[in-house]
């Protein structure tokens, strides 16, 4: 390609006088051709915008569809000619555009919520959880310890309990109560509820994201949970309310203590993407653990949903028997293994045996 | 595949798909742009839930919390409000396919880093991020990040695989005149002269007949009266320009593909 100055000389006197330049030189009539040619592009490109625009708000027509296709390969073949001919022109800009336009609509996945939902629920998920088994050991098994660790504190330390409890809470347990017996007279359930499982999704969500410290962050909210319920119950026990502590636990607890072990088992993940990246490089890696990661939790969500319920209405109910809490603790933690399984959702307890 | 402050896809086509990156600066704009909507949109909540839990409790309309409040103020007042603040930035981004108003506003979009529109789940890890982003305030982690990294992403984009990259202000509609010949040498004038011809009503009149002489001349008119011809003249002297371009009529020159 090369342009001539004395073309541009000779357009000065065609754009005065149009009509005679265009029947005047042989060549000007195959560049007219051509100009024809890039003025039907135009319009199509015209077209093609509004097309593209069309399915971007819901337009679902078969024919918009197939054309939107055609589209984008013309407008790449004519981007690609505008890159190089005019690479500094509002012609590229529009050309760049449309094509970035045409491109995120063809390659945008297909809104479908059910099957979204079921092969969350069915597979995802499933799958999910099975590969963080041995995280998940890990993290219950820092819990556990850090637990132990906390009531071996405060048993040999009772001073200790400050740095887990409030003077309050303190006040009341060395009086015979525990703080959970005047929690209704305080504020309505439905409040309760709603303050706890607020409170739980960021605890949960902090275990989970803190991973992004390279794991470090999310053992120590593992941990500093794991400290604070064994030095408040070895507390408790020292007064002798810790059955009475476990009476107002396991209906939410089971389920609650879990999911901030899976939001750690998650994070932990997170973290091990970041130490280890393997070939991939850090922000590849870490990525691909939160897009594995993200459906767990969505369920330790939805879970906590539940456990602040059971928090507001159930646990501080006085005149709820100790068989009831059992059943509802229990019960609720053997949904959890089903959903977090895929049984809920139908998948079947062989095909997980079948994958390994 | 990163080019400097673009992002640059492959595609089916083999033409590369270029999405220039929003830096600190335009998702800044766009975040107090959120952040003002948001704000507004819970105290708007916040004050007619108030005054009407007042006026339904008290008989007064009120805008203070009540002295005792039950499960009605914290419920339908206070939850709410607090759900419209933190709720606004996972639920619009899913709503709007990776925008939020205040990102509308500022020309900014979330893309995947292939060029799509993230899904939901990857809307919502992005915001779930924001816990680590927001750290310790001010959003001083996010803004750290966005200025230390090559796509000015925030830990949250990093976790989601998401960028915001800017919606070019191309204009609506094929500028006829610029793409019928790209290769004439006429090409950048015609270019000036549209824009000319855009904003000739905000110029002052001498200078846009000085800008309009130079163009045409720089187009090719010789006329000699040019010098002298009024700033009504000069502009339909350009639209003669533009109109015959549009058409494909007289850019006939120095197209050698």
């Amino acid at each position: 390609m090369s342009n001539t100055d004395t073309g541009a000389e000779r357009s000065s006197d065609a754009t005065t006088q149009p009509d005679a330049t265009a029947a005047a030189h042989p060549a000007s009539r195959q560049e007219a051709a051509r100009l024809g040619d890039w003025l039907s592009r135009a319009a199509r490109w015209d077209a093609a915008r509004a097309r593209v625009a069309r399915i971007g708000r819901g337009a679902r027509d078969v024919d918009d569809a197939a054309a939107t296709l055609e589209d984008y390969g013309a407008v790449a073949r004519d981007l690609a000619i505008a890159r190089r001919l005019a690479p500094r022109s509002r012609a590229r800009e529009f050309l760049e555009d449309t094509y970035a336009r045409l491109h995120a609509e063809i390659h945008r996945p297909a809104w479908q919520p059910r099957h979204a939902l079921r092969q969350l629920l069915r597979e995802e998920l499933p799958a999910t959880v099975r590969a963080l088994r041995p995280h998940l050991a890990w993290v219950t098994a820092l819990f556990v310890l850090a637990a132990l660790c906390g009531a071996w504190l405060v048993t040999r330390h009772p001073g200790l309990v400050a740095l887990f409890a409030s003077d309050e809470m303190i006040a009341t347990v060395e009086r015979g109560e525990l703080w959970t017996d005047s929690l209704l007279n305080v504020m309505p359930s439905a409040v309760l509820s709603v303050q706890i499982l607020t409170n739980n999704i960021v605890v949960s969500l902090f275990a989970y994201v803190l991973g992004f410290l390279f794991g470090l962050g999310t053992f120590y909210i593992i941990g500093l949970n794991g400290l604070m319920l064994g030095g408040v119950f070895a507390f408790t026990a020292q007064h002798g309310l810790e059955g009475r502590l476990f009476e107002f636990i396991v209906a939410h607890g089971v389920v609650e203590l879990s999911c901030i072990c899976l939001s750690g088992a998650a994070g932990a993940a997170v973290g091990e993407a970041l130490a280890r990246p393997g070939l991939e490089t850090r922000a590849a890696a870490f990525a691909a653990a939160t897009r594995r990661t993200g459906p767990l939790m969505l369920a330790v969500t939805l879970l906590l949903l539940g456990c602040g319920f059971i928090e507001g209405y159930v646990s501080p109910n006085p005149d709820m028997p100790l068989l009831t809490r059992l059943v509802v603790g229990f019960g609720y933690f053997a949904l959890m293994v089903a959903l977090l399984r895929g049984w809920l959702s139908g998948a079947s307890r062989g095909g997980d045996r079948t994958r390994r | 595949m990163n080019g400097g402050d673009e992002l640059r896809i492959d595609s089916a086509t083999g033409v590369e798909v270029a999405l220039p990156v929003a830096g600190a600066g335009g998702r800044a704009f766009a975040f107090l742009v959120d952040w003002h909507i948001r704000v507004a949109l819970a105290l708007a909540w916040y004050g007619a839930g108030a005054l009407l839990h007042s006026y339904a409790t008290r008989g007064t309309p009120q805008l203070e919390a009540p002295f005792d409040p039950g499960v009605g103020w914290f419920l339908g007042v206070i939850a709410p409000t607090a759900l419209i603040y933190f709720a606004y930035h996972p639920l619009l981004e899913v709503l709007m396919r990776g925008r939020t108003p205040g990102k509308r506003y500022a020309g900014l979009r979330i893309v995947t880093r292939d060029g799509r529109t993230p899904g939901t789940g990857a809307l919502l890890v992005r915001n779930v991020f924001r816990l680590v982003d927001s750290f310790p305030g001010l959003y001083c982690v996010g803004l750290v990040a966005t200025l230390l990294t090559r796509q000015a992403v925030r830990v949250g984009d990093l976790a989601a695989g998401t960028v915001l990259v800017y919606e070019r202000d191309a204009a609506a509609s094929a500028p006829r005149w610029a793409l019928a010949a790209p290769t004439s040498p006429r090409f950048a004038g015609l270019e000036l002269a549209a824009e000319l011809e855009n904003r000739w009503p905000d110029l002052a009149p001498e200078k846009r007949a000085g800008l309009a002489r130079d163009l045409l001349r720089r187009l090719g008119s010789a006329e000699p009266e040019l010098a002298t011809a009024d700033d009504a003249s000069l502009r339909r002297r350009l639209g003669a320009q533009l109109a015959a371009a549009g058409t494909g009529v007289g850019i006939d020159a120095g197209v050698t593909r």
